[in-house]
């Protein structure tokens, strides 16, 4: 039974003891969903990424990605399903090259991380796809180099370059412009836009330069629940997120 | 697109040349056989111990697991190969393989719990383990033979072929086919999709997570086979000196297999060789001049060492690349 609902989240809500972190979220991601998440530091936006990825486990509320709940399943498992993320801080394999990267995703999407004979790179076609990749992202040229020696902007592309790797039918980006000098944020808008069509997109994101071109609809967290959501032309307009956004800011 | 454009690219090998440090290999064993026929009983010492400090490697260079029990690995290896030669069989092979899967078997064991430990805990905690190996063995005089050691250890002829003889020379090969053996099979591991994986684990466990391994499960497979590798080479010690002592489980095996592991760099297998023969060999002369202070020797030479070269010695030649060309 699967039902091309894509992400479906219902009454979501988290506590640390006393305190709400997430209140009662309810959010539709279906496939080609262009969605950003927003809201002031300390909203709770990561943490609603951590309750959709399995880092956190949520006090109540339902997951469910294309009617398959989600909540019984681990970090791991939920990657399987189809659930991917980049994170707010570049994570990845520094000491390893572009290519390796890669490979280390597709090996696990692919269930062969567990071979031990064989070499790693012996997989012909599983090559030719990480070459795609690297030319979809323009990075062939840099595929040999360590992660660590790269620019961060290319640090960024190569994760979620990383990420694509997996197939993943969610995908959620947090912050991916966070830290890459703004001369080259045009390489990460450009990635975001060629994001294929069917992917559900997610985006975490405090640059509004970068939401207002990216995202077709724009969700505003604040406290740990939805102030409102609409389309970016809704909540431009809209006099309490401007607030929120331009003066009255009270976090 | 071909397959032989691509492979040449990346495949690692010394000075371009295929299998150079397996044939440099094979040469210092076989020259130090002639050079040092006297010394063929320390020789095959230093060999057992490249095996323990391979499987120090896999677990810590490789995974990422800091850990100072290997020993808790080599011990259950030595007795469960001891014992099944005095009450079974004395056929080396078949004790190797009991070796090795008693080895494994407690690093599964133990791995299930250490796992989920990190850091200063997970080195304590292996310690911990070690150590109550060692009180295990210690009070279970009925079967082990307690502090007295594990006697009556008589072995036959390897593959029913090769008897041991008095010199050491049958046991100086049989340990060197066995580690060679392994130490192949550990390259062909590390260069596999599992060996690149638990690379990523070691370099980011997070982001192993987030594409979708089950990181647990692996760092306790690589633990397990650590394991039955030191189990492999406990085992060896066992056969060869035909008799197992409390010393199997000790502290100081574990922590002198990890020194002997930084000092030629870890998560390189050729690294693991060559500390482990430089530190024993160092070790051998220097206690053999002086008695008393040998230490110091060594002292100074991991500390040059570390400070130096901190990647290891077997980063030397890369090192020394570098400091010319910066000159230059």
């Amino acid at each position: 039974m699967t039902r091309v609902t894509g992400l479906r989240v219902r009454g979501l809500n988290k506590n640390f003891g006393g305190l709400t972190v997430a209140q009662d979220i309810n959010i539709d991601l279906p496939p080609g969903a262009r969605t950003a998440l927003i809201g002031p530091n300390g909203a709770g936006k990561t943490t609603f990424s951590n309750l959709i990825t399995g880092i956190l486990t949520p006090s109540a509320g339902e997951i469910t990605l294309n009617g398959q709940d989600l909540r019984a399943l681990n970090e791991a498992q939920r990657v399987k399903a189809g659930v991917a993320k980049t994170f707010q801080i570049t994570t990845l394999f520094r000491d390893l090259t572009v290519r390796q990267n890669l490979r280390l995703a597709q090996q696990e999407r692919d269930g062969r991380a567990q071979s031990w004979f064989r070499r790693a790179d012996s997989w012909p076609e599983a090559e030719d796809e990480i070459d795609a990749q690297l030319a979809a992202f323009r990075l062939l040229d840099l595929e040999e180099m360590r992660v660590d020696d790269l620019a961060y902007g290319q640090q960024r592309l190569v994760e979620m370059a990383m990420t694509l790797m997996l197939k993943p039918r969610v995908l959620i980006l947090d912050e991916p412009a966070a830290g890459v000098p703004s001369s080259d944020s045009h390489l990460i808008t450009d990635a975001i836009e060629r994001l294929p069509d069917d992917l559900a997109v997610l985006i975490i994101e405090h640059d509004m330069k970068l939401v207002f071109q990216v995202a077709s609809s724009i969700i505003v967290l604040v406290n740990g629940a939805i102030l409102t959501q609409g389309s970016p032309d809704e909540i431009a307009a809209n006099q309490q997120v401007r607030d929120l956004y331009l003066g009255g800011h009270h976090d | 697109m071909s397959d032989t454009t691509l492979t040449p690219k990346r495949t690692r090998t010394i000075a371009g040349i295929p299998f150079l440090g397996e044939a440099i290999l094979i040469a210092v064993v076989i020259g130090a056989y002639f050079l040092f026929p006297y010394n063929l009983a320390f020789l095959t010492r230093i060999l057992i111990m490249v095996l323990l400090v391979l499987s120090l490697d896999l677990v810590l260079g490789f995974a990422g697991i800091a850990t100072l029990g290997q020993a808790a690995m080599y011990g259950p290896g030595a007795y469960a190969a001891g014992l099944f030669a005095v009450h079974v069989s004395g056929a080396p092979l078949p004790g190797l393989v009991v070796g090795a899967v008693a080895g494994a078997a407690l690093a599964f064991l133990s791995g299930l719990v250490l796992m989920r430990a990190k850091g200063l805990t997970l080195i304590m905690l292996t310690i911990a383990v070690a150590s109550i190996c060692l009180e295990i063995a210690n009070k279970a005089r009925d079967v082990t033979g307690g502090a007295d050691g594990l006697r009556g250890i008589r072995m036959e002829p390897v593959a029913g072929l090769f008897e041991f003889d008095f010199i050491g020379k049958t046991a100086y090969w049989y340990v060197f086919v066995v580690v060679f053996v392994v130490f192949l099979l550990l390259k062909r591991l590390a260069n596999a999709p599992l060996g690149q994986s638990l690379r990523g684990i070691h370099e980011s466990p997070e982001r192993m997570a987030a594409i979708g391994a089950p990181v647990y499960r692996r760092l306790v497979l690589a633990y397990t086979l650590g394991g039955g590798i030191a189990g492999i080479a406990g085992a060896l010690a066992a056969q060869v000196t035909q008799l197992v002592s409390l010393e199997v489980y000790s502290f100081n095996l574990s922590a002198e297999a990890l020194i002997m592991l930084i000092l030629g760099g870890t998560g390189r297998l050729y690294g693991a060789i060559i500390g482990t023969v430089i530190f024993m060999t160092v070790h051998h002369v220097a206690a053999a001049a002086d008695p008393f202070n040998w230490l110091f020797l060594i002292g100074f030479m991991v500390l040059g060492v570390v400070f130096c070269l901190p990647k290891g010695l077997a980063h030397l030649p890369t090192a020394l690349t570098r400091l010319v060309r910066g000159r230059a």
